[in-house]
């Protein structure tokens, strides 16, 4: 306890010995440490918005599907309970947000032209958190009910079709006998999405209108559930799992877009070489300045050594000045990057460098995501690589012969 | 009972391309309660023999007993542990560590010690006055004269009582009046406390202090005499 805390009194007062070289070093390992979470922080908000995005193009968290429906995604396949009988056991779950989707290929028609389309027959009350579309910004209105007879499209397909909001299209698709299920409708909104790809290729329409025209009675093709966090949906899963007792497939997210589910783990793995790379270039900075300290007091370490201080304590006060060097820089590199975070926590708008950010999924408007775990890794690994890395002068200081450090001149 | 005991003891350097015998057979015996003076021109080997005593430099060839234990053996660390239980350090120069105050620099020896902090303060604070450097506690070696500093490096190396007190010099960079007023304080606490002192010196009067002058040339001993001290 004696030793330590003289320990910590030389490393201290050691530090501060040759003001200029300690602030430069400092300031290296402030900015060091802010590069690392700042813009770690900004490329957690690029992968997390990718995912959100991700989920809100319908997977949600969980997802369940008949076992044949990810092969053949058409009305054949649908999940073998009814409608009525998922909603009772799902109502009583306690879910965040969950819902029933009809959803097939379809091809729509106007009088000028005809796409190939994903039809959703959705209950707009229960969509209305799992969708990727704002209804209160849809142009007109988005759909009213289940059994609401309009359709809601992209605004890239209306274009597309030379129709807008108030005229008429035709819906065609197969029922389960293979025969064309098809019907007219009146289009009553249209929607914008951040991924402009998404306005091309979906359509809404009411879950009971499409089953009628679709001759599926009360059936839906898939049931999607979302959860409080999209890293960790073991929960929702069993749950899930649990209530289908094996009447469908259940999927994770991740499982269903593996794309986008490896994402988090590149990321991962990014942000740590991200953070091993900017301290090897702190670490050079560092090692020279203790090699730099250390030269500079050879006589005295030759003085506490001659005096019977133990070769482990010199060693102990040169890491003790690394720690003390780097845990300041930490704390205000750590602070400044919160700080940085804070006033655009709700978003920087990248439209002007972000033509194309769709192609990858991303929207025009970057959310910082300052992940505690991050900010943690970034601490312990340059607290811990500094340690090493202090190790080198420290041990050359530990194994000075006293007489020999002692009348160095 | 033998305070230090050294055995056929040699040291040669190379310097350039000549071979130097810092010490050369050199055999002493010093009775606990000594105080003994090494005196020879430079490089006449006593500060080798000094460090040689206070393990910071091997012979190579020879034995050396501290209070009857063989030292020249030891491994670093038990060296360490010798120097920092048993015996006092005084140095020519560069005696202090500049980071910390004359108070903390008296402490330091009796921190690593392990001596709790009241009583290394108490300590610390008698001996600062003893030495005549009350009110001197919270400067740091840079605003201290030479002198004073050789007064705390002289505090450091009696402060926690050790066996033996090794002084290279002691009196180097001292007035008279100071130096005499040392010396003064070396003789009192080998006379009260028995503290055996071995100081190499070139000073006659601290020679004069001495009870016992070995004369060192060439890192032999020349002469060994026993003497009225002043």
């Amino acid at each position: 306890m004696h030793r330590l805390e003289i320990l910590f009194r030389l490393a201290w007062r050691n530090l501060w010995r040759n003001h200029r070289r300690t602030l430069i070093m400092l300031m290296a390992v402030v900015l060091g440490t802010w590069a690392m979470i700042f813009m770690t922080a900004l490329m957690r908000g690029m992968v997390t918005d990718v995912v959100k995005d991700g989920i809100s193009a319908l997977p949600g968290h969980v997802q369940v599907h008949h076992p044949d429906y990810r092969d053949d995604p058409s009305v054949a396949n649908l999940i073998a309970v009814s409608d009525a009988d998922l909603s009772a056991r799902f109502n009583a779950a306690g879910f965040v947000k969950w819902a029933t989707r009809v959803r097939v290929p379809a091809v729509i028609t106007s009088e000028y032209d005809s796409r190939g389309v994903t039809l959703l027959g959705v209950d707009p009350e229960y969509e209305r958190d799992l969708t990727f579309v704002d209804y209160d910004s849809v142009s007109g209105r988005f759909l009213e009910s289940a059994d609401d007879s309009g359709i809601v499209i992209g605004k890239k397909l209306a274009e597309t079709l030379n129709t807008k909001v108030g005229k008429r299209i035709v819906l065609m698709s197969q029922d389960p006998d293979n025969d064309i299920a098809d019907r007219g409708f009146r289009v009553v909104g249209m929607f914008e999405a951040n991924i402009k790809a998404f306005e091309e290729n979906y359509v809404f329409a009411g879950k009971t209108t499409v089953q009628k025209m679709l001759r599926i009675g009360d059936q839906v093709s898939e049931l999607v559930v979302l959860g409080g966090d999209y890293r960790d949906v073991e929960a929702e899963y069993n749950k899930t799992v649990e209530l289908i007792d094996g009447s469908g497939e259940v999927k994770r997210w991740f499982e269903l877009d593996p794309y986008l589910g490896s994402m988090l783990g590149v990321m991962d793995g990014f942000v740590l070489v991200w953070i091993i790379v900017i301290f090897l270039a702190l670490s050079f900075g560092l090692v020279n300045t203790l090699v730099m300290a250390v030269f500079e007091r050879v006589r005295e370490i030759g003085l506490m050594l001659a005096l019977g201080m133990r070769p482990i304590n010199i060693l102990g006060q040169i890491v003790v000045e690394s720690s003390l060097l780097l845990a300041i820089g930490l704390a205000i590199g750590t602070g400044l990057s919160w700080a940085s975070v804070q006033p655009i926590k709700d978003g920087i708008d990248i439209s002007i460098v972000g033509d194309g950010l769709d192609m990858w999924g991303m929207s025009s408007v970057l959310y910082p995501e300052l992940l505690l775990s991050d900010v943690i890794l970034a601490n312990v690994v340059v607290l811990v690589l500094g340690f090493l890395a202090s190790l080198s002068p420290a041990w050359r200081a530990a194994n000075y012969e006293p007489i020999e450090a002692i009348t160095k001149v | 009972m033998t305070a230090v005991r050294c055995v056929d003891l040699c040291k040669t350097y190379r310097q350039g391309e000549e071979d130097i015998k810092a010490l050369d057979h050199v055999s002493i015996d010093i009775a606990e309660g000594g105080f003994v003076c090494l005196s020879a021109p430079s490089g006449g080997g006593k500060t080798t023999l000094l460090n040689a005593i206070g393990g910071l430099d091997k012979p190579d060839s020879g034995e050396i007993y501290i209070a009857g234990r063989r030292i020249d053996n030891l491994s670093k660390g038990e060296l360490a542990e010798l120097r920092l239980r048993q015996i006092g350090f005084v140095f020519q120069a560069f005696n202090l560590i500049p980071v910390l105050t004359a108070r903390e620099n008296v402490e330091f020896v009796m921190q690593v010690q392990g001596v709790p902090a009241g009583e290394r303060q108490k300590l610390a604070g008698e001996i600062l006055d003893e030495v005549g450097l009350a009110g001197l506690d919270d400067r740091r070696p840079a605003d201290m004269s030479g002198g004073q500093q050789q007064r705390v490096a002289v505090a450091r190396a009696i402060v926690s009582r050790p066996e033996l007190v090794l002084a290279d010099e002691p009196t180097a960079n001292l007035d008279s009046k100071t130096a005499d007023g040392l010396m003064e304080l070396f003789r009192e606490l080998n006379e009260h406390h028995h503290t055996t002192f071995v100081i190499a010196t070139h000073d006659k009067r601290v020679m004069s202090y001495a009870k016992r002058l070995i004369r060192m040339l060439d890192g032999r001993i020349v002469d060994d005499i026993v003497q009225d001290a002043a």
